[in-house]
């Protein structure tokens, strides 16, 4: 018998319980990935001459891998005398990165804003974080909503990483399985499913805003 | 970010390397690491041939297939978007052998980044044969070419160019991707960090170098495309009315 129903039942709760990890993991990650992508390009814009060390930071978060960060993070920093759980350290890492390409996008929201919108608020002597506040963020991060939600879709495909670390996620529940049960089929296929549900349930979510972003902006 | 920054940073990146490997902490876990950078380059460039042969032939089947084809490649992109790389590798590792299908790690490993990847890399293919101008079709019509002969000759070469690029930016995606193998057992470079790092706890001058090296490699890869980039554009003058 390749698949076991009884089996797959049986561990279902189990996975389920792990996905809200998984879930939670998605949500702080992002939540760090969003705002500090979003101080990475105001600062960039505000900061005169801080853009080269940005781009910098960025390429440098960029090009080396994920995994790395998390191990970096989780076995470095203890080294400082900073003690991270596995479950921080984790999300933090995947924060990080994350807020790497959060800020392109950014940037590349705030690149789309007329000049002319920058000048008319010096023009009316707004103070530069009054104009980013109640000019150009409310123009610049609607139509960027979409791109975020891709990255946020990639950032919960990435949660599973944690449990190289040992975090009790999906991945690292449905290993557990495996190894007690030396069933590996049933865990393993549930979670990859789980995450292809989740994936194309957003997908749909993310074209429905972007025709809804549209519409709006369409006027 | 401009091709001489990326050359300026390699430069920088190799020489902090090679300043590091003449101090003792450091040079002690160099040869151990170089060794497995060896299997991640391997696994990358194997890995991403097939990312590039899986993307042209799903697009190709996805755009002017017939519908069973069609759908074929649709769920290929589909599954393999929708899952994370980690499953995928989990998946071929843990459980096609209980169906009677083992591979050995090191083609488990080629074989799921590269699906993973190709994946990604059919939607810029498609992205790029879609942007080529509608008149280059027409004209082709007008010449009694045949549909084949169109893509071959006036298309595909078109569209390569539009492909490099994002091509580029998943060829480092599938670089950094191959630091999961390690948690199939691997011995690349990932791997002999964390090796390293619980036999020696010299986990600051361990990860430091792997963080370099793999930045390194990531950098040599962003600089060949974009070198490929420029050979490839000579003489066309893309987005230019003539």
């Amino acid at each position: 018998m390749i698949w076991d129903w009884g089996f797959t039942l049986e561990i279902l709760p189990v996975l389920a319980h792990a996905a809200v990890i998984s879930i939670e993991a998605t949500l702080l990650g992002f939540a760090i990935a969003a705002s500090l992508g979003l101080v990475l390009a105001v600062v960039r814009i505000a900061v005169p001459r801080t853009g080269w060390t940005i781009s910098v930071l960025v390429e440098l978060i960029r090009s080396t891998p994920l995994l790395i960060q998390i191990f970096f993070l989780y076995f470095v920093f203890p080294k400082f005398g900073i003690v991270l759980d596995a479950f921080t350290a984790g999300v933090l890492a995947i924060g990080i990165h994350y807020a790497a390409y959060c800020s392109e996008v950014y940037r590349a929201g705030f690149d789309n804003i007329h000049r002319g919108q920058w000048e008319a608020s010096i023009a009316l002597n707004l103070s530069s974080w009054t104009t980013f506040r109640d000019i150009i963020i409310p123009q610049a991060i609607p139509p960027i909503v979409p791109a975020l939600g891709n990255y946020l879709v990639a950032l919960f495909k990435e949660t599973p990483l944690l449990s190289a670390i040992a975090v009790l996620e999906l991945m690292q529940t449905a290993k557990i399985i495996g190894s007690e049960t030396f069933r590996y089929t049933e865990p393993i296929t549930l979670v990859g499913l789980f995450f292809l549900a989740m994936s194309l349930v957003s997908a749909a979510l993310i074209r429905a805003l972007e025709r809804l972003l549209n519409r709006r902006n369409a006027r | 970010m401009g091709i001489r920054t990326l050359v300026a940073m390699l430069v920088v990146s190799l020489a902090v390397i090679s300043v590091l490997a003449t101090q003792a902490t450091y040079s002690l876990f160099l040869p151990g690491l170089l060794q497995g950078a060896v299997l991640t380059i391997e696994i990358a460039v194997l890995g991403s041939l097939l990312a590039v042969i899986m993307g042209v032939l799903a697009a190709l089947a996805r755009m002017y297939g017939p519908a069973p084809l069609r759908w074929l490649a649709t769920a290929y992109v589909e599954i393999f978007r929708g899952t994370s790389a980690l499953v995928q590798l989990f998946w071929l590792f843990f459980v096609l052998p209980q169906f009677g299908v083992t591979l050995d790690a090191f083609l488990v490993a080629v074989l799921a980044l590269g699906l993973n990847v190709g994946a990604y890399g059919s939607e810029c293919v498609r992205g790029a044969i879609q942007s080529v101008a509608r008149g280059q079709w027409e004209a082709g019509t007008a010449l009694n070419m045949s549909r084949g002969q169109m893509l071959r000759r006036i298309i595909l070469p078109q569209a390569f160019i539009a492909m490099i690029p994002p091509w580029g930016n998943l060829f480092i995606e599938l670089l950094k991707s191959t630091a999961l193998v390690s948690l199939i057992t691997l011995s690349d470079l990932a791997f002999k960090a964390q090796q390293m790092n619980q036999n020696t706890f010299k986990t600051i001058p361990i990860f430091t170098l792997v963080l370099l090296m793999y930045l390194a490699m990531s950098l040599t890869v962003s600089i060949g495309m974009r070198l490929l980039e420029k050979r490839a554009s000579i003489g066309l003058a893309r987005g230019k009315a003539t």
